[in-house]
């Protein structure tokens, strides 16, 4: 167990099982992506009340979904900085803030691009948009906390504590924000539910979540490896390395 | 300075009880606070200067303001906590005597606490003072303005809690100013969103007392959890300096 644990945390071992991870995520997460996108946005049948635009869901789904679960995997990864001092944990933070706020951005984006054929505007200040918007500034604060603290093992550990604070704060905001909307308007529009959609939307767009998930973690090892290589560029693997492939 | 710091930490002899420490770091910070009154002032003043835009800026049309009044002042209030924060732990940091702070037997979550309670003290509890005022001076009518009051009173405290981690997470570093606004605003929505809530209920006649009740819940869990996030941010920031 703990060999296990030194193992993970050293950079080199993980740049190694990334080299050999990498192109399986990249090509399965290509074919699910693209035949989830595929399926949706030619073949899946029509929505009776949105006609085509609902299609954009198999891009607003999946971003929207990975948009969050990326900042609980860097919250989880958080506290493994704080508790065993792993540098890859922190590592994995930094790689993967600015794709969760990008993620963050798109399921923004596709969702104002959705609402303004079936709500007729571009923005509302509905419960999920706020919350969404706040969770793009979360990350924002956790990247602006990183770029600014020069040292290596106190920015590691003041990230950590900074996403920890905001995961607290993600329920938090996400009732107080329901709670206040519900107050000041009533539910005049909601998003089509999901368990009332029909299998042949509902399959693409498992297929595309799926897809985007393996993408992710493709995206990540890349990002974590550019990562390893410019923190570790006095060590001697990467000056092997790099001489290796330079040539 | 070097009377106030001894004011705070008893040098050697018997051993202080973490109670007692926790009273003499909020009675030195209070007496700091009263010796430089005029830093004590200024989010005062800023306070009430961003008021004065709304009515001057938006609309001075009494129905309007009656609206968003009591969103104004939160507005403000919350702004001039977060202007203020940089005040918490920088001349401490400055002068060394947080490194004494993080050296005390004494847990430095206590201390936070006592450091954090103090400066709401001499900055959140002057604007809950003055918001009666300038909730006139925006027509709200009584009941709204003593519901207000409450909240603020509620309110300001858990902003300076929250605000605590992140200026001691910004300790030391450059532009911490604007870093400490990104880092500390999203996590002031929800206290935000309850302080407006509980007014506007009231102004309908609907019972305020979950809201308050709730906001409550928000103070215990920030004076409860923030003390010890901002001391680990503590360490760290006086780690890298």
């Amino acid at each position: 167990m703990w060999q296990i644990f030194h193992k993970l945390g050293s950079p080199k071992w993980f740049f190694g099982i990334a080299d050999r991870w990498m192109p399986w995520l990249l090509w399965s997460g290509l074919l699910l992506l693209f035949s989830g996108l595929i399926w949706g946005l030619a073949f899946a049948p029509e929505d009776y009340l949105q006609g085509n635009s609902y299609r954009i869901i198999f891009i607003h789904v999946p971003s929207a979904f990975l948009a969050q679960s990326v900042y609980i995997m860097m919250a989880a990864a958080a506290v493994v900085t704080l508790v065993w001092r792993i540098k890859l944990a922190d590592v994995f933070v930094k790689a993967v803030a600015p794709v969760g706020a990008v993620l963050t951005f798109l399921a923004l984006f596709t969702g104002a691009v959705w609402g303004k054929p079936t709500w007729g505007t571009w923005w509302i200040w509905d419960a999920r948009l706020t919350s969404m918007l706040i969770l793009l500034f979360l990350y924002f604060g956790v990247m602006a906390l990183a770029a600014a603290i020069a040292d290596e093992k106190s920015s590691a550990r003041a990230v950590a504590v900074l996403v920890l604070v905001g995961v607290v704060n993600i329920p938090i905001i996400k009732y107080s924000v329901e709670w206040w909307n519900t107050l000041h308007q009533p539910a005049t529009f909601k998003l089509t539910e999901k368990p009332s959609m029909p299998l042949e939307m509902w399959v693409p767009l498992l297929l595309s979540v799926l897809g985007l998930y393996l993408l992710f973690g493709w995206f990540a090892c890349l990002r974590m490896q550019t990562e390893i290589l410019i923190r570790e560029r006095r060590t001697r693997w990467v000056k092997e390395r790099v001489q290796a492939e330079g040539s | 300075m070097g009377a106030e710091r001894k004011a705070g930490l008893r040098s050697a002899g018997e051993p202080v009880s973490a109670g007692a420490a926790m009273k003499a770091v909020f009675l030195r910070d209070l007496k700091i606070a009263f010796r430089q009154r005029q830093d004590m002032l200024n989010p005062l003043l800023f306070f009430i200067m961003v008021v004065t835009l709304f009515p001057l800026g938006v609309s001075p049309e009494v129905s309007f303001l009656q609206q968003a009044g009591s969103g104004i002042l939160w507005v403000a209030a919350l702004l001039s906590v977060l202007l203020s924060l940089d005040h918490l732990f920088r001349h401490d940091f400055d002068d060394g005597t947080l490194e004494q702070l993080v050296l005390q037997p004494q847990p430095l979550f206590l201390l936070v606490l006592a450091k954090t309670s103090a400066h709401w003290v001499f900055t959140g509890l002057p604007l809950v003072l003055l918001a009666p005022l300038l909730g006139v001076m925006v027509h709200l009518d009584g009941n709204s303005i003593a519901v207000l009051c409450l909240t603020l009173l509620i309110g300001t405290p858990v902003l300076s809690f929250i605000g605590a981690i992140g200026a001691a997470l910004t300790l030391g570093l450059r532009s911490a100013g604007v870093l400490l606004s990104l880092l500390i605003i999203p996590l002031y929505i929800p206290v935000l969103i309850f302080g407006t809530g509980t007014v506007a209920a009231a102004a309908e006649g609907a019972p305020v007392g979950g809201y308050l009740a709730l906001m409550g819940a928000f103070l215990v869990l920030a004076a409860t959890l923030a003390p010890f996030a901002a001391a680990a941010a503590l360490r760290i920031s006086l780690s890298n300096s």
